[in-house]
């Protein structure tokens, strides 16, 4: 479903990303790691068309995303970001910021998908006509996801999902994210610096460090703890130390 | 005692409707390190900021006992309340990138953290900060002294924030999730660098945030609030034997590496923990 082949990206002189390469298939989920600067945000953004300084190979569907995206690549694909504050329009309703795509795409039946989308991530109806501001964190992140999905597309790129919640809303997304995976038959691509979180949700992910995906592995041989590379061993006896009480 | 609060209360009002965020918090705290957990909207940041008196003007504070040092808090003179702020007690807040000046350097800020408290001449602070950024193990503290703070990363910032904090020698350290806009390799520096200074120079820590296995490895005590109340307090040690439904279930509903759970049990809110 998505192929990316030695794609490298520059910020003027400086390379950012530098020669990564991944597949996933259809239905599938797969999860990158690292630390903040590793380039893993900058992967994901060129996959979304939010950035056209790259070079190398993106492809959805057997099919290579242009450096111009067509409207119609993004009822295909669509992006879920961190910070649930700082992406939804302050001044329009939640019934603006759902429809836009739907008016956009010139989709017909406005009124049953908003609802539609809005039952789908489990939030009443009354938010509709709700200000973002006006809603939890949660609720919000929850909005985001509803977005994403209204236009019926079959990759959600998400970027750190649930890094800006609680530990107790965070389970509430993640849970919701599987199940609309299976529902949909959707594929992920996710980016996170949690390695519990990635494992939860991605059975296949790649580790980064200073731009280059230094390892794939999956989360039951991160689990078994089969890992090649020293910098995937350190997160992950970082992790497993935290997590457990002391 | 360095920290006694008794039956803290903070309400907001409007001119219709009023609204209890604190609830009657009682803890205490000597020269050992303390963890306040919950979830956003628990009241663990007005508490601590509560403390400081740091709080909007249109909250309304009532407690039996606040006090700082044998010193009464709610009775101070916001004059009085300078003597403490910073110089007695520091604050080091979420996210570096909004408490730090973006125009002036690094080693300005700090020397003027330092100069404020300590009165000594122009050189002798920037000595100061330069020193003070090596105690937070930074690797070139003359250079970093002299950038400007987008210049430098999440991380770093937080470390001037603490070694900015740490320039008055305070006697208690409150750090308001001094870590959750960081990611998790540095966040687990930053908190055995907060954790290693306060132990060397025996200051109390007021650690707040809302991970709790993260918490636990840092502090000596957890107090676990939830809606304005704390509804258990317990030793760090023996947060595997928590009683209360609240904090099993912050604790069962994170994602693990190592225990993967097919589903993520999501807490579910008895109306019973409101009014213990």
């Amino acid at each position: 479903m998505i192929k990316v082949d030695q794609l490298r990206i520059s910020f003027g002189t400086h390379e950012v990303v530098r020669g990564v390469s991944f597949d996933v298939a259809k239905g599938g989920s797969f999860g990158i790691v690292g630390e903040s600067g590793s380039g893993k945000s900058t992967v994901l953004r060129a996959m979304a068309g939010l950035n056209e300084d790259w070079s190398g190979r993106i492809a959805f569907d057997g099919t290579d995303a242009p450096l111009k995206r067509p409207p119609a690549f993004f009822r295909q694909v669509q992006m879920v970001f961190q910070d649930p504050f700082g992406s939804l329009h302050p001044r329009q309703t939640i019934d603006r910021i759902l429809s836009e795509l739907l008016l956009v795409h010139k989709l017909p039946d406005v009124e049953k998908r908003i609802k539609q989308a809005l039952s789908d991530v489990a939030l009443p109806q009354t938010v509709r006509f709700r200000y973002p501001h006006q809603l939890s964190g949660g609720q919000r992140q929850r909005v985001a996801i509803a977005r994403a999905l209204i236009a019926e597309p079959q990759v959600l790129l998400l970027d750190e999902p649930t890094s800006a919640l609680d530990v107790s809303v965070q389970a509430e997304i993640l849970n919701l994210l599987a199940d609309l995976r299976q529902a949909r038959n959707l594929t992920y691509v996710l980016v996170s610096h949690n390695l519990a979180v990635i494992a939860h949700l991605c059975p296949q992910l790649g580790v980064m460090l200073n731009g280059e995906m230094v390892e794939q592995l999956s989360a039951d041989d991160l689990r078994a703890g089969r890992t090649k590379h020293a910098h995937t061993s350190a997160l992950r006896t970082l992790s497993i130390d935290l997590e457990e009480p002391a | 005692m360095l920290v006694d609060i008794k039956n803290l209360r903070i309400a907001f009002e409007t001119r219709t409707s009023r609204f209890e965020a604190v609830r009657g918090v009682s803890m205490q705290l000597g020269t050992e390190k303390l963890g306040i957990v919950g979830e956003s909207g628990s009241g663990k940041s007005l508490t601590a900021r509560a403390l400081m008196k740091l709080l909007p003007g249109n909250a309304k504070i009532e407690a039996d006992k606040l006090s700082f040092d044998g010193i009464d808090i709610l009775g101070a003179s916001e004059r009085g309340m300078r003597q403490i702020r910073g110089k007695r007690a520091g604050f080091i807040l979420q996210d570096p990138k909004y408490s730090l000046n973006p125009v002036k350097t690094i080693g300005s800020q700090i020397a003027e953290s330092w100069r404020t408290h300590k009165k000594g001449s122009r050189k002798q602070a920037a000595e100061a900060a330069i020193e003070l950024l090596d105690q937070v193990m930074i690797r070139n503290p003359r250079k970093v002294a002299g950038a400007y703070p987008n210049e430098i990363s999440g991380g770093m910032g937080q470390r001037v924030m603490i070694a900015m904090m740490l320039a008055p020698d305070p006697e208690l350290l409150i750090a308001d999730e001094p870590t959750s806009a960081l990611d998790a390799t540095v966040q687990a520096e930053i908190l055995r660098l907060i954790d290693d200074l306060v132990s060397r120079r025996g200051m109390g820590l007021i650690l707040i945030s809302h991970d709790l296995p993260l918490v636990s490895h840092f502090c000596d005590r957890v107090a676990v609030m939830y809606s304005g109340r704390v509804v258990e307090e317990l030793k760090a040690s023996e947060l595997a034997k928590a009683q209360h439904p609240y904090t099993k279930g912050l604790l069962n509903c994170m994602p693990s590496l190592m225990h993967p759970k097919e589903r993520l049990p999501v807490l579910t809110r008895d109306a019973a923990w409101l009014n213990p």
